[in-house]
């Protein structure tokens, strides 16, 4: 059985039918793309898959759990986590405080403990302290632990987002365009680190790209999505060398 | 003569000021709920003020009708107050989430004027002769010449020690980072796991408590107690709120703080009249100099 199992998921937005018919299966340990054209449904299928928006067809089983129509912390809970296309950390906060806002639910203390310092306050947060710094250094970011995360560089803002999501112990990985606005050397960096959470935490990650160098270089399977439907699904080279993709990215 | 008369002036002026800077305390308070839920929430809860009332009336009737200790009574407000803020919030704010804003707003004036009536119904119209919970004695200055009054001390202390834990509270805690997330964007807070709906919670029932508080501080100092008490302090308490910034902690401390003295030194040396008028005078003139208020951060839309 695969670890993401979605089948005929679909979604219209008043008389606009945005994601129709869509079928994936991901293995575990998977690095899976996901490409097309502007506006033909990617972000809206990380979205139904993490339940921003609800699927009005079609099941997602992550890992023999049925997540369709889920509410939104209920499937982070379940093992999704995601990064977004225009950064979205929490940018006022420190960058040892966003991924532990990714441990949010991986550790527990009462609010009353919280406002009377009791003892668990202390070795719980002690704790939290240790994982997100470790995190941090699996990224190389440790240095940068009390910086505001609005002040970080681009790059290593990607990292952070990827770093946060990883925070949450997902079983899957969506990235959304992780390559985006980053120059030639930044992708490079980029690629090692998303083969690296791979081979690290033996992860599963489905991630949208419109590089296609970065997509060739590192993803085993393709789906390409056009208008909303699957154009072609398959092992990387043979989908990019289908005429109907070609076509699909090229024009006539 | 001369020398007497410039020495009272000067005692009479820090008694001013120091009165200010308690009724700044109790508006700091107050102002903390407003700020807090409009920074997780972004909504004005306007039956915050009312609120202050409830716990006032809860404090009298433990104390008064009950004979139970002040401490003991105002823990019991306390919770009285967290209980009913979560309340509100669950029974007439949830179902409003993702609503226009103007709804929220006119619902938060609705639940105003229920508690307002409730009061009215339950207590009647007649003002309640408040006891003062604070009965260590005053302090004496200068051979006389200054009185503090023990409530002015134990207000301002209190004030200062509840914002340095709300401000440790949400610096350093999980569910203080779980707020602070969801005020920076509620969408990827959800997406990282965290309940907006919980957290929201917990934010209102901070803000009520301290709300309790600041309502047994303010019928102590000033020991009368009607269904309309709370809502003079809660709209000044907001605009202290906006004054100093609303959505930032620190701004809703400052924003009362100065706010309590402008009243205060306004009604001793110009007019008591028109001290109202000078405070919201000075709210539109810091507004149209700086309409984030002295804290408070420009947002930037996004692009």
């Amino acid at each position: 059985m695969a670890l993401l199992e979605v089948k005929n998921l679909g979604i219209s937005f008043g008389g606009l039918r945005a994601v129709n018919a869509f079928n994936i299966s991901i293995e575990q340990g998977q690095l899976y793309g996901l490409i097309g054209p502007n506006g033909a449904g990617k972000t809206t299928i990380f979205n139904l898959l993490t339940g921003v928006y609800r699927p009005d067809a079609g099941s997602i089983i992550l890992d023999g759990m049925n997540l369709t129509g889920k509410r939104t912390i209920d499937i982070c809970k379940a093992g999704m986590a995601r990064t977004f296309q225009n950064i979205r950390l929490f940018s006022d906060m420190t960058v040892l405080d966003n991924v532990k806002v990714g441990l949010h639910n991986h550790y527990t203390y009462s609010t009353l403990e919280g406002i009377f310092r009791l003892p668990r306050y202390f070795t719980v947060e002690k704790e939290m302290n240790e994982k997100a710094l470790e995190l941090l250094s699996v990224f190389g970011l440790e240095q940068y632990a009390d910086y505001k995360a609005a002040n970080l560089p681009y790059g290593q803002q990607r990292k952070l987002e990827i770093a946060r999501a990883m925070a949450t112990a997902p079983k899957l990985l969506l990235l959304d365009e992780p390559a985006a606005g980053m120059n030639p050397n930044e992708t490079k960096e980029l690629m090692d680190t998303i083969q690296f959470v791979r081979d690290h935490f033996h992860m599963t990650i489905l991630l949208i790209e419109h590089d296609m160098k970065l997509v060739s270089g590192i993803c085993e399977k393709l789906t390409v999505l056009n208008f909303g439907e699957v154009l072609a699904q398959g092992a990387t080279q043979e989908v990019l060398n289908q005429p109907e993709v070609i076509t699909a990215y090229l024009g006539e | 003569m001369y020398g007497k008369g410039w020495v009272w002036d000067c005692m009479s002026f820090l008694a001013h000021l120091i009165n200010g800077i308690s009724l700044g305390s109790v508006y700091a308070l107050i102002a903390l709920g407003y700020t807090m839920v409009y920074g997780i929430a972004k909504m004005l809860n306007f039956a915050h003020g009312d609120v202050i009332m409830i716990g006032g009336y809860v404090v009298f009737v433990a104390v008064s009708g009950m004979g139970l200790s002040p401490l003991l009574s105002i823990l019991i407000s306390m919770a009285a107050c967290t209980v009913l803020g979560v309340t509100i919030e669950r029974v007439a704010y949830r179902p409003l989430r993702g609503a226009s804003p103007l709804a929220v707003l006119i619902t938060a004036i609705g639940v105003s004027y229920f508690l307002q009536n409730i009061a009215l119904l339950v207590f009647g119209s007649d003002t309640k002769a408040f006891t003062n919970v604070v009965t260590l004695p005053n302090l004496v200055l200068f051979d006389g010449e200054l009185v503090i009054k023990s409530v002015t001390i134990v207000t301002v202390l209190v004030s200062i020690v509840i914002m340095a834990g709300l401000s440790l509270f949400v610096k350093k805690t999980k569910i203080g980072r779980a707020m602070t997330a969801v005020s920076e964007d509620k969408g990827a807070a959800q997406l990282m796991g965290i309940n907006v709906n919980g957290t929201i919670a917990v934010t209102f029932a901070i803000g009520s408590a301290l709300a309790a508080v600041a309502g047994v501080l303010l019928c102590s100092a000033y020991p009368s107690l009607t269904p309309y008490t709370g809502s003079m302090p809660g709209i000044k308490a907001f605009v202290a709120a906006v004054f100093g910034g609303i959505g930032s902690i620190p701004g809703a401390f400052i924003g009362g703080i100065l706010l309590g003295v402008i009243e205060n030194l306004s009604k001793a040396y110009i007019s008591s009249q028109l001290a109202d008028a000078i405070v919201f005078s000075i709210l539109i003139i810091v507004l149209l100099v700086k309409p984030t208020g002295l804290l408070g951060k420009k947002v930037q839309e996004k692009v």
